[in-house]
């Protein structure tokens, strides 16, 4: 079989994978955020942490519990890494220096999960797993609960209560996340994934040499670590490590479990909005978007664009031999256009065209389709902007769904849009101007730029993959970082819920022949436009500056 | 009772676009932009400018350029710095030029406004002469022929005819009379006879004249919620490209290449969507220009736009749907008459009738039967009996040398009754034709006669004559055209549900409120928000003031009461009911062009960035030329080129700004397909042979090309 005919076959596997997963899926999570009942066990977590699963909340209360959440979850981790050489399981491993401990703590309550360390020489299993673990189903389950609370906005009749961020939370990851890690673990185990609770072993290998191996709980956390779109990985080679991603099944499958949620919950929109055809209408842009996507990285990257490759007549560097350029693509196309940044491949040593692709998904915003939830509210939130301007165009002050857009909803909206890309620009505008930082970088010129784009871009998009090329585990790379991810997580998490309770307060209006159909190609074509023109226009410069000039010197040479 | 009966039923549907008499803008001309000009230098104050976000940022960057242009001057600043300053008086221009079109019709209204005396009624008889203001409200005051109307106020007394002219422009004088529907007057009006007292109802300087010229000329001006909302999401893409630019420097830097701060405040000015940002206010001014033009004052712009999102028109029947009159529609003879005897029944009975009914029966029998019109002269002996409220009938009476031939024509019921009176029958024919006509809606007229002959008389029924309402031409094809639009259509009317059913499905209407109260309608009114959908209606009678008020676009016509126009948010001056759907067009074409405005903006950016950003850092990475697709000659010239289309393209634009986009009535679907082709397709296209049409030029320019 061709490396083209395994590659085609590999995605067509994949598309057919989540299309059969996407209606039950998405059913099953919009029954769990409407049903009345409490499970046994929500009910008896209710009593202990003292909640009323039976309130419904207006947004400010909704959000202070994100944000109260939030922060006890980055101190109680922060603490955690700070002091894990006194706890057990800890294989010995000493303490997480402060800014690090700052940067990892942060990283993994934004579902970012960027790593300036090494899992294998930093972590214990006790860390990873009653730390970073567990933060991998909360962190997921707060960006769903806060794309649900969206939606509960989007369909009130006035109440102007958006749910129970608490109710949301664990039934998110009671219901959804815990049953499906389940089963990805079990299916990981067996495509040759390990989970052991050992330490690490020194075998003397045959040459003579003597080699330490580390095992853990790798196939557990794998699994969440996909299916939360978090990615952080057990190791630093993260899921290009054997022991991660063995075969190429596995790692197909990994694909799959980083994209069934995302592209499953347009389903559950278009249950919840009572009209599917809503849902198939976002699910469209976000699919196409990614079709497009998928196809330049690959393209880039079999072609071998750029000079060396050329002249070695493939680019596989940085790629694994048991996956080939194709499945390599595939899997960075997918981790970084759903805010994973679990990698199989070195995006640093893609093409310039291929890894400039990569850097655009992120840049889009993490909308296409985005990590667990926040794709969902990002899109509907270009959806609103698309609303307002294609509203106006049909002689009607714009509706979203029935809701008006009025100054106080465009406002919300518009400064989601402003708050990434002022902590993406900032962020790498002012690492470029400091000399201390200029020495941490590894390439100069164009690509040196995509570097320091490509880390900020990764950490303000809570992506987390990195391009590498970069020696990020300094104090201001870790502070300026982190930063970067707490703004990009929380102040967009705070406008959608501002927006939701807006939304709330609206009687919807009724939907006549005037109003602007939501639920049509040209919408979804103009919806489209301006996830692309919007992003484009934002970073053409930036990225004029980095792999566009890199991609087009390979180009002429 | 509704306003059914109260409306006056102009003649016509007069649904031109203008009254005969107001000053009209009429069409835009080149002449307004130099007239503008001193205006638009004028709005250079800061504190006019900061009021649109995208302009105040320009105007910074000329500002900043300009000094940067002095201590290190070169022709490409120079011309940078020229071109700013004329973006920026452009988009002033375009509000100038806006704002102007109103000043003449202020002129003519401030005639109007002007001091007159008044004739205060001191103690309720004593009469003292001041000021006119000097009134307040509450003041008694008496006006006579020939003297003009001090102020705002109701009449109290009297009855006059009183020209409104200067107003309305509508040269035939109306009847102002205590009580009623009929007795609101408007200051700087004439009285043309007799005398009446008015109560004042408004302060001199808020009266109904002061804040139509208010409106005309912008001064008043407030922005509309959606214009607040347009406005945030233009500050916000302004930042964004802010933050776009202002980051670009540390990379030019790291790229061993940085940028002059001339031309990146050029990047930027070309990058926000000044296109839109400088022609916001004037496409407000014009929508409220465009609604003045059709002699309708909005009383604020929220009204304007709500009238776009209208979801529900509800409609008078008489005088919107319908002709003002029921009309003779066929003659239907009794068992054992000719037709034609019965049409000359008709005729002869409707000769004196003076009532629009009444001439159309005349009408009727002249084109279906060709029976002439006679002349009370052609009749010696005919005594005409007029109607009257007790018979509920009318005739005349034919004196001939054989005896008298009494002919009736009437209500079914009065004309039967006065049959058997006289001593003849009445067939059960007769009662089933007047009981279809019913049915169908229509109004039955029994035609009857009684022959006194040698003492003896004989008197019987000659047939029925059905008359109905006229459903106005073009009417069921506007009301597809709004039901395409989205728009129920709701026909409010007094008659009985039967009637109206019949006329409703006539004329095509959606629904029907039939014998309608104003309490139904209030309820209907509040029935329709709690469903999503915005309301619009017109009334005039203070009866209808409550549903003015409650609905989200309440059109009082200027006929009406004080109380129905402080409770609606727009006026008509032609008290046209048919003008409700000119109102939701302009509301939806205000919007529309909004829209198509930021879209064309936007896409503009495309082509400006394939200008702008080869052209900053060829020199570094040659490589980049490849994106300089237009070809632009230099650097230099490619910049200046994308500056200077982004000046034009405001000037370009503001004829269409103040039109407004064409707007066909059709379904948002194809009206967003049509739009979205037209400036989101235009608006990527036309940059790029602009700048590059522009680059041809400009790159002649020593020191640039």
């Amino acid at each position: 079989m061709t490396d083209t005919t395994a590659g085609l076959l590999q995605i067509g596997l994949l598309v057919l994978l989540l299309a059969a997963c996407h209606v039950p899926l998405g059913d099953h999570m919009a029954r769990t955020f409407t049903s009345a009942r409490h499970l046994r066990i929500e009910r008896g977590l209710y009593r202990v942490l003292r909640v009323d699963g039976d309130a419904d909340t207006r947004w400010p209360t909704y959000a202070l519990s994100v944000l109260g959440f939030s922060v006890v979850s980055i101190l109680f981790l922060y603490a955690f890494l700070r002091l894990q050489q006194f706890l057990p399981l800890s294989l010995g491993m000493p303490a997480m220096e402060p800014t690090q401990a700052w940067n990892t703590a942060v990283s993994f309550v934004t579902n970012t999960n960027w790593q300036s360390y090494s899992g294998e020489s930093a972590l214990g299993h006790l860390v990873q797993m009653a730390g970073l673990a567990v933060q991998n189903f909360l962190s997921a389950a707060v960006g769903i609960a806060v794309a649900v609370a969206l939606v509960r906005g989007l369909v009130s009749r006035g109440s102007g209560t958006i749910g129970n961020f608490w109710v949301d939370l664990t039934r998110t990851t009671l219901r959804i996340l815990l049953p499906l890690s389940v089963v990805a673990a079990v299916v990981l185990l067996l495509t040759g994934v390990v989970q052991n609770f050992s330490g690490a072993t020194t075998y003397t290998t045959l040459a003579g040499g003597s080699q330490t191996i580390i095992g853990g709980p790798i196939a557990s956390q794998e699994a969440i670590k996909e299916l939360g779109t978090n990615g952080g990985g057990f190791f630093n080679a993260n899921s290009a490590h054997p022991f991660e991603g063995p075969t190429a099944i596995a790692s197909l499958f990994e694909v799959f479990l980083l994209l069934v949620i995302p592209f499953s919950l347009p389903r559950t929109f278009g249950k919840l909005v009572g009209d599917h055809r809503q849902g198939l209408a976002i699910l469209s842009v976000m699919g196409s978007v990614f079709a497009i996507s998928l196809a330049v990285t690959t393209w880039a990257e079999t072609n071998a664009l750029g000079t060396v490759p050329q002249a070695v007549g493939a680019s596989m560097e940085g790629k694994e031999t048991r996956f080939g350029e194709w499945l390599s693509a595939l899997f960075a196309t997918a981790t970084t256009s759903t805010s994973t940044g679990a990698v199989n491949s070195f995006h640093d040593s893609y093409t310039a065209a291929g890894g400039g692709m990569l850097l655009l998904n992120m840049m889009l915003g993490e909308v296409t389709p985005g990590g667990t939830g926040s794709g969902l509210y990002g899109m509907l939130i270009l959806a609103v902007i698309t609303v307002f301007v294609a509203g106006l165009m049909v002689g009607r002050t714009p509706e979203y769904l029935g809701k008006g857009i009025r100054q106080r909803e465009i406002t919300y909206a518009a400064l989601y849009i402003l708050a990434t890309p002022f902590a993406l620009l900032v962020g790498a505008a002012i690492a470029l101007s400091s000399p201390d930082t200029r020495s941490a970088m590894l390439n100069s010129g164009p690509h040196g730029l995509s570097e320091v784009l490509y880390a900020f871009a990764s950490a303000a998009n809570n992506n987390g993959s990195a391009f590498a090329g970069l020696s990020v585990n300094t104090p201001f790379w870790n502070i300026a970082l982190g930063l970067a991810m707490a703004i990009g997580r929380f102040l967009p998490m705070l406008l959608v819920l501002a927006l939701a309770g807006a939304f709330a307060q609206q009687r919807p209006a009724a939907e006549t022949a005037g109003t602007l159909p939501t639920r049509t190609p040209t919408f979804a074509g103009m919806h489209f436009a301006v996830v692309v023109v919007v992003t484009a226009l934002t970073f053409f410069p930036a990225l004029a500056l980095g792999p566009i000039a890199e991609a087009l010197t390979g180009a002429q040479s | 009772m509704s306003t059914v009966t109260s409306t006056p039923a102009p003649e016509s549907p007069t649904t031109g676009p203008t009254g005969p008499h107001r000053v009209s803008s009429g069409a835009f001309s080149p002449a307004q932009l130099v007239q503008s000009l001193p205006d638009a230098f004028r709005k250079l104050d800061p504190r006019h400018l900061v009021k649109t976000p995208v302009m105040f940022v320009v105007a910074v960057g000329a500002v900043l350029t300009t000094v940067l242009a002095i201590t290190d001057p070169s022709v490409f600043s120079w011309v940078i710095v020229a071109w700013l300053w004329i973006t920026v008086l452009f988009a002033n221009l375009a509000e100038a030029v806006a704002e102007g079109r109103g000043r003449a019709q202020a002129a003519s209204l401030r005639k109007v406004s002007s001091e007159t005396v008044a004739r205060r009624l001191k103690d309720g008889s004593e009469e003292e002469r001041i000021a006119s203001s000097q009134l307040r409200v509450g003041d008694l005051v008496v006006i006579e022929a020939g003297e003009t109307v001090p102020g705002d106020g109701d009449v109290v007394e009297g009855v006059a005819s009183v020209d409104e002219s200067a107003i309305t422009g509508e040269s035939a004088p109306v009847i102002r009379e205590s009580g009623g529907d009929r007795s609101a007057v408007t200051g700087g009006t004439t009285v043309l006879s007799d005398r009446i007292v008015v109560r004042i109802s408004a302060k001199p300087g808020e009266s109904f004249v002061d804040r139509m010229i208010a409106l005309v000329e912008g001064s008043a001006r407030q922005r509309t919620p959606n214009e607040i909302a347009l406005n945030i999401l233009l500050a916000s893409l302004t930042l964004v490209f802010l933050l776009a630019v202002v980051t670009l420097q540390p990379m030019a830097v790291y790229s061993g290449r940085p940028q002059s701060t001339v031309v990146l405040v050029a990047l930027l000015v070309c990058l926000i969507p000044t296109t839109i940002g400088a022609l916001l206010s004037a496409i407000g001014i014009a929508g409220m220009d465009r609604l003045v033009q059709r002699n309708v004052l909005a009383m604020s712009g929220r009204a304007v736009e709500a009238a776009g999102d209208v979801g529900t028109l509800l409609l008078d029947k008489t005088g919107t749907i319908t002709l003002g009159n029921r009309q003779a529609h066929e003659l239907v003879a009794a068992p054992g008459v000719t037709l034609s005897v019965l049409a000359d029944a008709a005729q002869l009975s409707s000769l004196a009738d003076a009532t629009p009914e009444g001439r159309s029966v005349v009408v009727l029998v002249k084109e279906q039967f060709g029976l002439r019109a006679r002349s009370e002269g052609e009749l010696p002996g005919a005594e005409f009996v007029p109607f009257t409220a007790q018979t509920r009938m009318s005739g005349v009476n034919l004196v001939t040398d054989t005896g008298t031939r009494e002919i009736r024509k009437g209500a079914a019921a009065a004309a039967t009754h006065w049959v058997r009176e006289l001593g003849g029958d009445v067939p059960a024919e007769v009662g089933q034709v007047v009981e279809d006509i019913s049915t169908a809606g229509g109004t039955p007229l029994v035609v009857a006669e009684h022959v006194i002959r040698n003492g003896g008389g004989t008197a019987r029924v000659l047939g029925v004559i059905h008359l109905k309402d006229v459903v106005k031409e073009g009417m069921r094809e506007r009301f597809e055209q709004l039901r395409a639009m989205g728009i129920r259509t709701v026909m409010v009317t007094g008659d009985n549900e039967r009637t109206a059913r019949a006329i409703a499905i006539e004329a095509g209407v959606d629904d029907v409120l039939a014998e309608a109260t104003p309490e139904d309608k209030l309820e209907l009114i509040r029935k329709e928000q709690s469903g999503g959908r915005l309301v619009a209606m017109m009334g005039d009678g203070t009866n209808d003031a409550p549903a003015l008020a409650q609905a989200d676009v309440g059109v009082a016509m200027n006929t009406g009461t004080t109380a129905a126009k402080e409770a609606g948010n727009m006026v008509d001056l032609d008290s046209n009911p048919t003008k409700l759907i000119e109102i939701v067009e302009i509301g939806k074409q205000l919007l529309i062009t909004r829209g198509a405005l930021t879209t064309f903006s936007i896409a503009n950016d495309i082509a400006k960035y394939f200008a702008i950003i080869p052209a900053m850092f060829v020199t570094t990475f040659p490589q980049l030329d490849v994106l300089n697709v237009m070809r632009l000659a230099t650097p230099e010239s490619a910049i200046v080129s994308a500056v200077v289309f982004n000046a034009l393209v405001i000037v370009a634009l503001i004829p269409l700004a103040l039109r407004g986009v064409r707007y066909r009535p059709s379904s948002a679907a194809s009206l967003l397909r049509r739009n979205l082709f037209v400036y989101g397709l235009g608006g990527v296209v036309v940059p790029f042979i602009g700048i590059k049409l522009l680059d041809l030029l400009i790159s002649q320019i020593p020191g640039i090309g």
